[in-house]
């Protein structure tokens, strides 16, 4: 009797203090990139203020500074996040190193259900180790990266009988890498209503992650793995296979045959000021910048569409997206976790997605009328269906600035082979995982 | 009461500090003087230098806290000295510096030796040639990064107009073999200004009746210019040097915006290199290791050279 009266006693503190902290008025900063996405994540969160009473402030970073900038803040135990939007490949970084919240128990008493999410984004986005049931954050923004073209020009019949007498084939949303090549090709240096344009924008980008994300839409679709056995850290024969060394090869074709002159250190930004100048025939980037494309008033609406990264030997898409995570060292976990309670439940999700982010959620993937609410829904899902994603290693800040390196050495700098660049790529990442200790 | 230093700061002290003053000896005042300083400096530089050092035999990585740390003794400086990619970083380090050197000293020479003479606008040239070393060095970097952009960028088509090649057909950045001249031509156009002005100093240091008295002797223009004004300017130009050298020895920011040290890795200088293994890959304890070579570098080459420039000063 007496220990049911201590534990009554325990919960109604426990519940006291709860009911005390979530009363509390706080103010939240929600930690991302500045792209298109934050700007729709900042109007659904006025909803979030209304409901809870907590108000919210947001700290958006640009790209190429986003990794260094919120990698530091948190090595530092910084506080200047209570959530953060962190990238796919910081998961293993952030519960290792103790910088996320585990919110196995938090899922479990506010009913929050993996299974409600794609299988796909709760495997990248949220668990650590990878596909275990050990969750570090909530799928926030599902992403891949897909391709964009200007379907008026394609449709133009003389552009049409000129590509018809050039390759002997029909224009049209290419089916494959290779063909994909072609038609950036047959773009390359055309005159279209007076002015030279080019076949395609792809990445190139040296600093960051830029040519890493580029590359691998091109090894993926050709098989591309980065072990042998899943887990075992095995990587010759993988990384370096006939298929990978094929496909960075072509990448490179890509790069000297078939982008604009100049374009050595091309990311995100440059893509689309590439294809919204009407300098290229397509374009790579995320499918988050695609409702921004098609609102475009010069090169959007019926004079834009997509399609998914283009397989090859195999379907595959390079993973891009995030997952939301409360940060270890904010003083304000409860509210953070009031946000993303409020921001998992379905009716938030379709909102979400009609305000333009990428909503991971089930039951706005699996509406019957997904696909046809955008231009792109389509090529979303077909894209999440199949992607990849780089090494999420606690260490992959190591293993992505040495595949940085090492590709753009050999697509932009010309230095060695394909397969000279993935048997140092080998080399490097053997020695980041030694150094971890797991070979 | 002697008119000591000690006496003369009691005087005027309030009475409570000057009493206390008053008993202590010089020296024990030059040391509360200079204490500070001295905190200072060994709390700044010699414990983060003593630190670095000592970090540089771990395997420390600053972003894994919890993680062991072990002692590997001189394995992080095996490896650095035996890594190719980091003697090709050395390679475009030290063609970076010879070559912003070289031109900055022909160029900044020759500028001061020409605003030295007196002529209608002279200040205003002057002001006009110092503006590039106002400016920030990451807008410099990106505004020439449009300058070089092969489909509108003004450098190519000036270019283009003297030799008649097509602009977008050379990529100043983009290039293995341009790259490393573009990012020298940027410098030394920002930089010469600097030298010019060391220079510019030098030659009004030199008094008229020198060259007076090489006139009576019927000295050529010439060699007045070999043996007056070359010798006397020597010790400012080598002070340029010295400090172009340090600065350039550290560049990043420039090169960052233009090239972010691509293509491949034929701008990645040094320092650049260096930030990438400590604040992206966060390989503390093998950054460690790194910054203490080129600090033993820079310190090494400096000492020589501040040797070399005293020998020329007592000349």
């Amino acid at each position: 009797m007496k220990t049911l009266k201590l534990a009554s006693a325990s919960a109604l503190s426990l519940a006291a203090a709860s009911f005390s902290t979530s009363a509390q008025a706080e103010d939240l900063t929600l930690c991302w990139a500045a792209w298109d996405p934050a700007n729709a994540l900042v109007e659904l969160s006025k909803e979030f203020e209304e409901q809870s009473g907590h108000s919210m402030s947001f700290e958006f970073i640009p790209w190429p500074n986003f990794a260094d900038r919120m990698l530091n803040e948190l090595n530092s135990g910084g506080k200047l996040c209570d959530l953060l939007i962190g990238d796919s490949q910081w998961i293993g970084g952030g519960a290792e190193n103790g910088h996320y919240v585990k919110l196995n128990d938090f899922f479990d008493a506010e009913g929050i259900s993996m299974d409600d999410f794609a299988d796909a984004t709760v495997y990248a986005y949220s668990t650590w180790p990878k596909g275990t049931p050990n969750y570090y954050a909530l799928p926030a923004m599902g992403d891949a990266n897909g391709w964009f073209y200007r379907k008026d020009w394609f449709a133009r019949e003389d552009i049409q009988a000129a590509y018809k007498e050039a390759t002997g084939e029909d224009l049209r949303e290419p089916q494959s890498q290779k063909e994909m090549l072609q038609i950036a090709q047959f773009f390359q240096g055309r005159e279209i209503d007076g002015k030279t344009v080019y076949g395609a924008a792809i990445f190139t980008e040296r600093g960051s992650e830029g040519i890493t994300m580029g590359v691998t839409s091109a090894l993926y679709p050709w098989g591309f793995k980065y072990e042998n056995t899943p887990g075992s850290y095995d990587m010759e024969g993988a990384v370096n296979s006939p298929e990978a060394v094929e496909a960075l090869e072509f990448y490179k074709e890509f790069y000297k045959t078939a982008t604009p002159p100049g374009y050595t250190n091309s990311y995100m930004g440059e893509s689309l000021d590439a294809f919204k100048s009407g300098q290229v025939a397509m374009a790579m980037n995320w499918f988050a910048f695609f409702p921004g494309l098609y609102a475009d008033p010069n090169t959007g609406g019926d004079k834009i569409d997509f399609f998914v990264n283009p397989p090859q030997n195999q379907d595959g898409s390079t993973l891009g997206g995030q997952g939301i995570s409360v940060v270890a060292y904010s003083d304000k976990q409860d509210a953070a976790l009031e946000y993303i309670k409020w921001f998992a439940q379905p009716d938030v999700q379709a909102k979400w997605w009609e305000l333009g982010g990428y909503s991971a959620h089930n039951s706005v993937l699996n509406a019957p009328d997904f696909k046809d609410s955008a231009p792109f829904a389509g090529d979303f899902l077909d894209a999440m269906g199949a992607v990849q994603d780089f090494w999420q290693e606690p260490a992959y800040a190591e293993l992505l600035l040495a595949m940085q390196k090492r590709v753009h050495d050999y697509v932009v700098a010309d230095q060695g082979t394909a397969q000279e660049a993935l048997n140092l790529l080998i080399e490097d990442w053997t020695e980041v995982f030694e150094d971890e200790g797991k070979l | 009461m002697s008119d000591t230093p000690a006496n003369r700061i009691a005087a005027a002290t309030p009475p409570r500090v000057a009493r206390k003053i008053r008993g202590l000896s010089d020296r024990a005042i030059a040391w509360i003087f200079v204490a500070p300083t001295i905190f200072l400096l060994l709390a700044i530089n010699i414990f983060p230098l003593i630190w670095t050092i000592q970090l540089s035999f771990t395997n420390y990585k600053a972003n894994r806290i919890g993680r062991e740390v072990k002692n590997v003794g001189l394995r992080n400086y095996e490896r650095i000295l035996t890594d190719s990619d980091i003697w090709l970083n050395m390679q475009a380090t030290a063609h970076f510096l010879f070559w912003t050197i070289v031109l900055q000293v022909l160029i900044g020479f020759a500028l001061a030796y020409l605003i030295n003479k007196k002529f209608k606008g002279n200040d205003l040239w002057t002001t006009i040639i110092v503006l590039p070393m106002m400016l920030s060095p990451a807008v410099v970097g990106n505004f020439w990064k449009f300058l070089y952009q092969p489909q509108i960028g003004l450098f190519n088509y000036v270019v283009a107009f003297f030799t008649g090649k097509d602009p977008s057909s050379f990529e100043m950045l983009g290039s293995v073999t341009l790259a490393p001249w573009s990012i020298v031509i940027v410098d030394t156009w920002m930089w010469t200004p600097f030298v010019m002005l060391i220079c510019l100093a030098g030659l009004r240091s030199i008094p008229d009746y020198i060259y007076e008295a090489a006139e009576v002797d019927r000295a050529s223009k010439w060699r007045q210019f070999w043996t007056i004004t070359v010798p006397m300017v020597l010790p400012f130009l080598m002070l340029a040097v010295l400090f172009r050298g340090i600065e350039n020895f550290k560049m990043f920011d420039l090169v960052v915006q233009l090239t972010g040290g691509g293509p491949g890795s034929t701008t990645e200088l040094t320092s650049i290199n260096l930030k990438r293994e400590a604040f992206e890959k966060w390989r503390t304890g093998y950054a460690s290791a790194y910054a203490i070579i080129l600090f033993v570098t820079v310190f090494g080459l400096a000492s020589i050279y501040v040797k070399a420039l005293n020998k020329v000063k007592e000349r």
